[in-house]
């Protein structure tokens, strides 16, 4: 492993934005960031601004007035990049599908690289999302270019 | 000094600077994780988070972003190559105030408006801190009789003896200068709250955070150095006089809020300019 990877696996910063859901899983991703799941312990600190981040969290679905953001956000965070999908409502709408204003999951909108499952997901399981995504952007200039592709 | 040894003497301090302020921050990160009771990031996080954001894609909002953002560096580093080749005192201080102003010409380039009000803010941060800054290099001279740093650093006296309001007041300043809470009105640079996003940070990505990152690696050890400037007499006295600086603060950072603007120019004219100009009123005496 060269130390950009290493750099890159270590050093994962995140914005998060919360599509439209019912916050549950919101709450559970500052969960993982309290001092009792520190996440910061991976390097992971929560920027809440796209142009510093290299992962995307999405919770929640995305509906029509939602979409608009998610893409923006997306496409200020420079590459290489990577979306966590957290929970059932980002990865299918979940208990909102089929509601009129809803599009489906976030991977309508832009590309997800890990979906992680629960209603709500554990802060646990959303730790384990975020360092996969990490690796993903630590795979050489892949991780950039994939995107791009799509 | 000839040209060779002066090129051997700033690479030498640019990059003992570098990792040195890189170290600090770890361990200013790992001790804050520790106060909270966290774990914490790795000691060389912040030579991780370097490393990955020079390798991440260049976006620039505009061109004079990045001619702000090697500009901040680049007054950075001379500063502290001035301060360790032991130049005139006040030329120094201005050099250092010039690369705060690269900040604040790099959030006003954008239309951010976060950008546009932490600029603002880091003004302010300039107008409280600089005046108590010029008062301590006053002091200095009152008691040496002279304004550069090997004069000062040769006197046979620390000049904390003679200057203790003085070195207080420097504490405060140089909690401003290094945008440590209750001070951090305009950029909070690596913790997990925001203010106004990332304040005038909030546009810079990829290497050109990276440069003002180590840039403000370089600010941290030479305003350490300032400090361990005032027990200059012995070597191991001035580093632990530095470091002492650095843990409080460390401390102060994790025990105190944000303080609005008015409080913070409040707090540095009447207690910083207070406490200084006490002090050179009674070296008169």
């Amino acid at each position: 492993m060269n130390l950009v990877s290493l750099a890159r696996r270590r050093s994962p910063w995140i914005v998060h934005y919360n599509g439209s859901s019912c916050n549950g899983c919101a709450i559970e991703f500052f969960a993982a960031l309290t001092p009792v799941y520190d996440l910061e312990r991976f390097g992971v600190v929560n920027m809440g601004n796209p142009k510093h981040a290299d992962i995307m969290v999405l919770t929640g679905g995305a509906n029509y007035r939602s979409a608009r953001v998610i893409r923006n956000l997306y496409h200020q965070i420079p590459d290489p990049k990577a979306v966590v999908a957290v929970g059932v409502c980002a990865g299918s709408s979940g208990i909102f599908h089929d509601c009129y204003y809803m599009l489906g999951g976030a991977d309508q909108v832009i590309p997800v690289d890990v979906y992680v499952p629960g209603c709500a997901a554990r802060p646990e399981a959303i730790i384990e999302g975020i360092l996969l995504a990490a690796d993903l952007t630590a795979g050489s200039d892949a991780g950039g270019k994939r995107h791009l592709k799509r | 000094m000839n040209l060779a040894s002066w090129v051997i003497y700033t690479v030498l301090t640019v990059l003992g600077g570098v990792l040195a302020g890189g170290l600090l921050t770890g361990i200013d990160r790992k001790l804050t994780a520790r106060l909270q009771n966290r774990v914490g990031p790795p000691l060389l996080q912040p030579f991780y988070d370097v490393v990955k954001l020079w390798n991440k894609d260049r976006i620039v909002v505009n061109p004079m972003q990045l001619l702000y953002a090697h500009t901040y560096l680049f007054f950075t580093a001379a500063s502290l190559v001035l301060l360790v080749l032991g130049r005139d005192l006040l030329m120094i201080l201005f050099v250092s105030a010039f690369a705060s102003v690269a900040l604040v010409l790099g959030g006003y380039s954008v239309d951010s408006p976060y950008s546009q009000i932490a600029s603002q803010r880091e003004m302010i941060q300039l107008a409280a801190a600089e005046p108590v800054l010029i008062l301590a290099v006053v002091g200095a001279f009152l008691t040496t009789g002279d304004f550069t740093v090997s004069a000062i650093a040769g006197h046979p006296t620390p000049l904390l003896f003679s200057l203790p309001l003085v070195f207080l007041s420097l504490l405060l300043a140089v909690g401003i200068k290094l945008r440590k809470s209750p001070f951090d009105l305009s950029t909070v640079p690596h913790h997990a709250h925001q203010e106004v996003v990332r304040g005038v940070l909030t546009e810079f990505s990829g290497p050109y955070l990276a440069l003002i990152e180590v840039g403000q690696w370089l600010e941290l050890v030479f305003f350490l150095f300032f400090a361990g400037l005032f027990w200059a007499t012995d070597l191991r006295l001035a580093v632990g006089l530095g470091l002492f600086t650095f843990f409080l603060e460390l401390v102060v950072d994790n025990i105190s809020a944000r303080y609005t603007w008015s409080w913070l120019l409040k707090t540095a004219w009447v207690g910083g300019i207070g406490l200084a100009a006490v002090n050179i009123a009674w070296l008169y005496l």
